[in-house]
């Protein structure tokens, strides 16, 4: 694939950002220079010692922690320009992003399917629409059975996929997941990154998961690993580049 | 989706317990509301009542509601004699606090001009209105005294003939008629030894003086009796009510009273003003006050409960902000449970009084006007009391979902 290939099919570009915290003796880059394209449909793995700097890129790609310099592009918009917004981020995060976490971070107050229609009812699709599709998305996900039931009474993998559910309610052009897998045992957490891969190649929708399970990374299409706020490179050159 | 009522729906208990305890302090600023009604109500009960067109009362004085006011019985006689005037009714009142049966019966004691009153107008729910000119008595209700009761009063044992209902003086004691002579007798009724020492007193001056020495009767008339003086006359009363005849101008008939140079004359009116604007007006600002501290009050722990709530809420605010919900997702989440709190604490707070304003001991008077003036200001600290929770819910960052 050649560059002007990749960044035409690119669902998310990142061109040297750069995050600063502090100043002075205090000052800690966390993250310099990082460049990083992702493709429709391609799972990517970010890796990393803790403090690498990961969820500092996963969060500025996610418009929730503006870098001090650098650009953004989403889906062929450009959205950041270092810290200045060019888009409405709320407005672009519930129609182009997906979140998955380490905890599921569900709404407690809300069950199974509610937690999925709230996604959906946001952006402004009407309730029994909202309603149907949150359904056919739980079901996609094997947990339309307990699409009445709140949270506490979900264990750890179905929150997990509830919370997946969640992400990709308004067909995101990218997901990002942030140790999706941590809190779970390694068979659910293998089962939670073969969905990943399977929204990736189903839906065309870019998935960055930031991950210390290296048992399955034979899911990704590719890796790339991060440290001291550096993108050091990739694993596996398949489709995208870095 | 309403996220409003389903996080109700799932932190029921917690709302509930909340709601009851904003409704129960809607209750106290509604009752203090229903207590300045009441205190209204009761000290013009009375005039209301009593149905005078005029009230003739001592000369500068603001009548027997603002102090005391004494002018001669004889006076319902001059009155009588004006034109325009269909009839004339001393007036005489005063607070008596007698022990009875182990317990302290203050009365406010009415006297009804017999025979011409005898408390015809009065709104009986029992008994029937004084039959005789002595030794009978119409009790209100909150006194305690059931019909046929017996009281001693002075010297003399009175029957409760007739019993009201709700008819207090403007201190909120029960109000008992009696004719005007037997409330004058109660009202001056002095222990024996009293009216000895007096007697042997007046009979020391008079003979200190010419006249005593020089004529033996005043000596002998000096030892007895009250009203065996001239010069003592008969008990003053407090007030004449006139009535007026029917096309009869009341500004030429007050005009004419008014020039009498002893007394001075007020309209029904301006003696429910002279009352309001007079004794009942400070515990009216009082009352007022303590309202307008509650309300602050009320809406400080508003705040604060909702503040709480939103504080509790601060990671799946932050999960919804990251997801992309506007501000006014937020805000209608924080601002709907507010009103909910507020609506549902002022339905309690109605409800709660219905079973405790009739136990109060003072009159509380729930007028529909001042329960719409309540509702438009709990409606009012709602709002206010969500801006807390709004301001800091508005200033949640998305990220907080990471921690």
């Amino acid at each position: 694939m050649t560059q002007t290939s990749a960044q035409s099919t690119a669902a998310l570009e990142a061109l040297n950002l750069t995050k600063v915290y502090g100043t002075g003796n205090t000052e800690v880059i966390a993250m310099n220079d990082v460049t990083l394209r992702v493709a429709r449909g391609e799972i990517v793995a970010l890796l990393g010692p803790s403090g690498a700097g990961k969820s500092t890129l996963l969060t500025a790609l996610g418009l929730i922690n503006p870098p001090n310099s650098g650009r953004i592009v989403i889906g062929g918009t450009p959205v950041m320009d270092g810290p200045r917004a060019l888009v409405d981020l709320p407005a672009f995060r519930r129609r182009h992003l997906g979140f998955v976490f380490q905890k599921a971070n569900l709404i407690p107050f809300l069950n199974a399917v509610e937690n999925v229609q709230v996604a959906l009812e946001i952006n402004d699709v009407p309730p029994r629409t909202a309603r149907q599709r949150a359904m056919e998305l739980l079901d996609y996900l094997g947990v339309a059975d307990r699409a009445d039931n709140l949270p506490d009474a979900l264990s750890g993998g179905q929150q997990q996929r509830v919370a997946v559910a969640r992400a990709l309610a308004n067909h995101p052009s990218l997901i990002l997941a942030d140790e999706p897998t941590a809190a779970l045992d390694s068979h659910r957490g293998r089962q939670v990154m073969e969905l990943f891969r399977k929204v990736a190649h189903e839906r065309a929708a870019a998935v960055l998961v930031v991950t210390h399970d290296h048992r399955s990374l034979d899911v990704f299409d590719r890796t790339c690993e991060m440290e001291d706020g550096r993108l050091r490179g990739t694993v596996d050159t398949s489709t995208a580049m870095v | 989706m309403n996220l409003a009522t389903k996080d109700i729906r799932h932190n029921f208990g917690r709302f509930a317990l909340t709601t009851v305890g904003v409704g129960l302090l809607l209750m106290i600023v509604m009752g203090m509301g229903g207590i300045y009604r009441g205190l209204i109500r009761e000290a013009t009960l009375l005039v209301d009542r009593i149905g005078g067109d005029f009230w003739v009362v001592q000369g500068s004085t603001r009548g027997p509601f603002a102090e005391i006011s004494r002018v001669p019985p004889i006076l319902e006689d001059r009155v009588r004699g004006v034109p325009g005037v269909a009839s004339a009714r001393r007036f005489v009142s005063h607070t008596i606090q007698r022990e009875f049966r182990g317990r302290p019966l203050r009365i406010v004691v009415q006297g009804l001009a017999w025979p011409d009153d005898q408390g015809a107008w009065l709104p009986l729910i029992a008994g029937r209105p004084l039959g005789q000119a002595h030794l009978e008595m119409v009790a209100d209700r909150s006194l305690g005294l059931p019909l046929g009761e017996k009281v001693k009063l002075g010297k003399d044992i009175y029957e409760v003939v007739g019993l009201t209902s709700g008819m207090v003086g403007s201190g909120g004691d029960g109000l008992g008629f009696f004719t005007v002579s037997d409330a004058q007798s109660i009202q001056f009724d002095l222990p024996g030894d009293a009216i000895r020492l007096d007697r042997q007193s007046r009979r020391a001056r008079a003979e200190a003086m010419d006249m005593g020495r020089v004529q033996p009767l005043v000596l002998e008339r000096s030892a007895g009796m009250s009203d065996g003086i001239p010069a003592l006359g008969p008990p003053m009363v407090s007030a004449v009510l006139v009535a007026l005849e029917p096309g009869a101008d009341p500004h030429a008939v007050a005009a004419t009273i008014a020039s009498w140079p002893d007394v001075t004359v007020y309209s029904e009116q301006q003696q429910k003003d002279l009352l309001l604007s007079g004794m009942v007006d400070k515990a009216r600002r009082q009352l007022g006050l303590f309202r307008a501290l509650l309300i602050i009050i009320s809406t400080i722990i508003m705040a604060l409960i909702i503040y709480t709530l939103t504080l509790d809420k601060v990671h799946d605010i932050a999960m919804l902000k990251l997801i992309g919900a506007r501000n006014s997702v937020i805000v209608s989440l924080i601002l709907q449970q507010a009103l909910l709190i507020g609506a549902l604490g002022y339905g309690l707070a109605y409800w709660f009084g219905t079973f405790a304003f009739p136990r109060f001991p003072r009159m509380v008077t729930i007028e529909a006007p001042d329960l719409l003036q309540l509702a438009a200001i709990v409606l009012g600290i709602s709002v206010l009391a969500s801006l807390l929770g709004i301001w800091k819910a508005v200033r949640i960052e998305p990220n907080k979902v990471l921690s």
